[in-house]
């Protein structure tokens, strides 16, 4: 059955958020939904351009307030 | 009030130094005990691998008797944990002893993981273990000329390693004469060749002036050791003479095996720095899942916190302070000259250019780290 885990990487620089999300998409299973909390502007292109790359799915990315939550699916 | 220590490194030996002069009086009156068990009777100064790497320091420079660099009081036995039973405050070794404690820190660190992608153990040289630093320092000497690759797992201690490391291949074929038969490049994961966006702002016109090649977004699959091929998870090939690995890394085998976190990082409260679940718990160093470097430097910043939190809960029954997420790293640019990354949770880092007497810093702090893990600095 597929998770869904929050990773909280808001205000946060090294390795940074990107890097967090790669970190825990190994660990998670294909399916999974991992949601990325981030702080830095950057990372609201910086993870579709992973996403897209690497081959994973893009599920929904908005700002609330001034974090954006970015959720990707584990797609292989 | 027991205080038991698992691990020796920075972070564990930090805290148990600092715990040890901060609780000296209720030592002395039997109120409270520091004991710390470690798998190896053994320190090591990791940041010193990438020197050796390059023949720079030798491997025994790297390392003191742990029990040399710990306070008289504190109660230090080679046998590594092999069971935690946090739910009973207790733990049980390697040769059968259990210990039981009233609060805990784990200082386990972490470990490099070659053998998750396939073919890379045996296809290249990494300087993150003594062997490898050794063996990656004769495959350098050897090497005549050529494709020179570099890749880079996640996550992996010292991030800022990959472009110390390449600056320092660039430094050292061109002290030997061979930097115009020699092509470098760097493979780095996400789309800019460093995490830290400072960094990576900084060290891209260095790059471009030493000629270093590189590519983004190549995270890596596997490697063809015999054709000495690498292979990215995005589909793009490379190449290479010799390969240069900073591989994935994990938190130490015991900590997966008693499944305290996933991939050996253990949940840990980012500002308390206990573990989720398990409030006389602490937790230092690479083996938190905090969103933070895995560097000696929040290892450091980290333990002190732990210990003068300890220490005021035994003395007034509260913790007094908060991890901020400080980190302080050095930053070895090549040409003897270095800059640093000082940076926490409100304030990303701001390089400076480098100079030549950060770098002198640098050389000096690899022997004043001694006195670091004393906790005297």
């Amino acid at each position: 059955m597929s998770e869904t885990k929050v990773i909280d990487a808001c205000n946060t620089y090294c390795p940074g958020p990107l890097m967090e999300l790669i970190t825990y998409m190994k660990q998670a299973e294909v399916g999974d939904i991992l949601e990325l909390l981030s702080t830095d502007q950057g990372t609201a292109s910086d993870v579709p351009e992973w996403v897209n790359k690497i081959g994973h799915e893009m599920v929904s990315s908005e700002k609330v307030d001034d974090i954006w939550h970015i959720k990707v699916r584990k797609a292989k | 009030m027991r205080i038991l220590i698992v691990g020796g490194g920075t972070g564990g030996t930090i805290v148990a130094n600092n715990l040890a002069r901060r609780l000296d009086p209720e030592i002395r009156k039997r109120k409270a005990s520091i004991t710390m068990l470690s798998a190896s009777d053994q320190h090591m100064y990791q940041p010193g691998l990438l020197y050796v790497a390059f023949g720079q320091m030798m491997p025994d420079e790297l390392y003191r008797d742990q029990e040399s660099l710990l306070e008289t009081t504190i109660n230090f036995h080679v046998d590594p944990v092999e069971e935690f039973k946090l739910d009973n405050n207790q733990v049980k070794t390697k040769s059968g002893s259990v210990y039981h404690y009233d609060i805990l820190v784990i200082a386990t660190g972490s470990r490099t993981m070659s053998h998750k992608v396939p073919g890379l153990e045996e296809g290249s040289e990494t300087f993150y273990t003594e062997a490898g630093a050794v063996s990656m320092f004769k495959k350098l000497r050897e090497f005549e000329g050529g494709k020179v690759a570099m890749v880079v797992g996640v996550p992996h201690k010292c991030p800022i390693a990959p472009v110390e490391a390449v600056f320092a291949l660039h430094d050292y074929f061109v002290k030997r004469g061979i930097r115009d038969k020699v092509e470098i490049k760097y493979h780095y994961p996400i789309n800019r060749i460093h995490s830290i966006e400072n960094v990576a702002i900084w060290a891209k016109p260095e790059f471009d002036r030493m000629g270093i090649e590189y590519e983004t977004l190549f995270n890596l699959e596997e490697v063809d050791a015999e054709n000495k091929v690498i292979k990215s998870m995005e589909g793009s090939e490379y190449n290479y003479d010799l390969l240069i690995s900073i591989p994935e890394h994990h938190g130490m085998e015991v900590i997966e095996q008693n499944e305290l976190g996933k991939d050996g990082w253990i949940p840990t409260d980012r500002h308390q720095l206990t573990m989720d679940g398990h409030d006389n718990v602490y937790v230092v160093g690479d083996t938190t899942n905090l969103p933070v470097s895995k560097t000696g430097s929040a290892a450091h910043f980290e333990a002190e916190i732990i210990s003068e939190n300890i220490a005021s809960i035994i003395k007034i029954g509260a913790p007094v302070s908060e991890y901020d997420g400080k980190v302080y790293c050095f930053i070895e640019a090549g040409h003897d000259k270095a800059t640093y990354a000082n940076f926490n949770y409100q304030n990303p880092p701001d390089l400076k250019p480098a100079n030549k007497s950060m770098h002198w810093f640098k050389m000096s702090y690899n022997q004043m780290y001694w006195t670091s893990v004393r906790g005297l600095l």
